[in-house]
């Protein structure tokens, strides 16, 4: 694609009024086959679906043991798109240095912290995990956890890591009183595990993207949105993982009387 | 700012998908008898979310007690009976938009034929084989050949890329599927949910040679890549269209062929044309007058 129609579609895409996608991705997966999981695709992605920009990560990043270079691929391959591709990057906290790490992430315009303590063996009671927790409220960042990447019953015989349980969400958002958690890939029984386990001060700070919450029959997202309400969730697609009309599909099955249910805003989140 | 993104075709009453005939071929409901409190909730959510979405015909099944009595994938004639009859209540009930498979358990081979006779006799239109008895296990023969004498598909359960055994269920793969089709060539043979667990790129090279075998594109999963794969496997003529638990990844699935590019003939084989071609004449009654209209 030459410069001029990437700046072009950048724009189309920053001028599109729809929701911000909190959970995308940049790059392979370890597992399987992922098609073109390219920056310039995802900005083709986004405009064809309506969305006006998304936070993306850098998907080998959380295999990874140290995510720099990943930190690094991932500003590269944004800054062609920054209008519209805003980089989450991946923080280690039992890695030497991450607090440096986490500060220069942050001053390269990071919108979210990633962080995948599955993947990084680390569990509710990790003391690293919950400082990296504090240190995102310091500075202001948001923390990004991710439940899972892919199924449980397809998963690759040596990706052993795990979901990442409502124990450990609980434990992060309550060791750090003032920072903001997003976390994706969540179903209604751990998103209900984590929300009632939280007091209303805790649950304020927490939000939850839609990409893998089901619909009808079962309408999960309904049920979720009359419990807790549609405030507490965000646009997210999981993009390249799966496919992007997903969570657009389900908002629009939902019963009538939340047909027009708002969602948090992206924006708003990363501006509080 | 607070967001509600709005659908393509928001504020019309327009179909989601559209007005062209949509047959899901893996819809479940369930009934009295299963223990839930609520079961007609996800049933009246089934109806509520095809209207939207504009399905012709939900073509179901209920796996006896859905576990109340005796287990989803075990059950026992008692309840794959009572199963049957809620279905075929339902399906009596809600008239063309509702049609009916004959849940079987194998293992009790005599009951489960006459469970098929029975349902048939009663309007149903296909098999269902769920996860009892390995598929590829000589006692699913005598069930084949009862389909086979009466023109009816089978929908099969299927985990895709079974490793192991997994609790609950017997669960079979693409390539014990295979097997028993390549045992009965008369039979169109639906490989459940390639979104319903797995490792679906196993089952496209298992069945890709197998033309009696159909692939149904439901499941809660939704991969990229899955459908590409499917297309590239078995081509537009052997994917049926379905939704089976998760209603919303069916539609987002039809989306996603819209993207790939599908063409206007290929989109009606994967959504209608496909069906009407495996399951019996007469089945989808509304579907046929609809495809007539077209036609002139």
């Amino acid at each position: 694609m030459r410069g001029g129609e990437s700046r072009s579609r950048d724009a189309a895409a920053s001028a599109a009024v729809g929701p911000v996608d909190v959970n995308a991705l940049i790059g392979p997966y370890p597992f399987r086959y992922v098609p073109h999981p390219d920056p310039e695709v995802l900005v083709r992605v986004l405009e064809r679906e309506g969305l006006r920009g998304a936070w993306v990560g850098h998907l080998p990043s959380a295999f990874y043991r140290d995510p720099a270079a990943g930190n690094a691929a991932l500003f590269t391959a944004l800054a062609p798109h920054r209008a519209v591709l805003h980089p989450a990057a991946c923080v280690r906290p039992d890695w030497p240095r991450w607090e440096r790490a986490l500060r220069e992430v942050v001053e390269q315009g990071s919108v979210a912290i990633r962080a995948y303590p599955p993947q990084w063996g680390m569990g509710a009671q990790d003391r690293s995990l919950q400082a990296l927790a504090s240190a995102c409220g310091e500075i202001g960042s948001i923390l990004l956890l991710t439940v899972r990447f892919e199924d449980g019953r397809q998963r690759s015989g040596i990706d052993v890591a795990g979901d990442l349980d409502a124990a450990t969400i609980r434990a992060v958002v309550r060791s750090a009183p003032t920072t903001r958690v997003v976390v994706t890939a969540a179903g209604r029984e751990l998103i209900e595990q984590v929300h009632w386990g939280l007091t209303p001060d805790e649950r304020a700070r927490l939000w939850w993207d839609i990409s893998w919450i089901w619909g009808p029959p079962e309408d999960h997202l309904a049920h979720l949105f009359r419990t807790i309400g549609s405030e507490r969730f965000v646009y997210g697609t999981h993009w390249p993982m799966r496919l992007t009309q997903t969570p657009r599909a389900n908002l629009d099955l939902l019963p009538d009387d939340l047909r027009t249910a708002p969602l948090a805003d992206a924006g708003e989140i990363v501006g509080r | 700012m607070k967001t509600t993104p709005a659908a393509p075709g928001a504020g019309t009453d327009a179909p989601l998908a559209g007005l062209e005939p949509l047959i899901d071929v893996h819809a479940h409901f369930l009934h009295a008898g299963t223990g839930r409190s609520d079961w007609d909730a996800p049933n009246a959510a089934r109806f509520r979310a095809g209207e939207r979405i504009g399905i012709s015909v939900h073509v179901a099944s209920t796996l006896g007690s859905w576990g109340h009595t005796s287990p989803t994938y075990f059950p026992s004639p008692a309840d794959v009976s009572a199963g049957n009859d809620a279905m075929l209540e339902l399906q009596g009930r809600e008239g063309e938009r509702v049609r009916i498979y004959a849940a079987v358990n194998p293992n009790d081979t005599a009951h489960a034929l006459e469970e098929v006779e029975r349902c048939v006799a009663r309007g149903a239109v296909g098999v269902k084989l769920a996860a009892s008895r390995r598929a590829d296990d000589p006692l699913l023969d005598p069930i084949c050949e009862a389909a086979a004498a009466r023109g009816l598909p089978i929908l099969h359960h299927i985990w895709q890329h079974r490793r192991r055994d997994w609790p609950g269920q017997e669960a079979s793969d693409g390539v014990e599927l295979g097997r028993l089709a390549a045992r009965h060539p008369r039979v169109a043979f639906i490989l459940a949910h390639i979104g319903g667990g797995g490792d679906y790129t196993h089952s496209y090279a298992a069945v890709a040679d197998l033309p009696n075998v159909y692939l149904d594109l439901s499941g809660s999963g939704v991969d990229r890549g899955m459908l590409d794969g499917a297309l590239d496997a078995v081509s537009p003529s052997r994917l049926l269209w379905g939704c089976d638990i998760t209603i919303e990844t069916g539609l987002a699935k039809l989306r996603a062929l819209e993207v790939i590019g599908l063409t206007a003939s290929a989109m009606s084989d994967v959504r209608w044309r496909n069906a009407m071609k495996i399951f019996p004449k007469g089945s989808f009654p509304a579907v046929e007058r609809s495809a007539a209209g077209v036609a002139r």
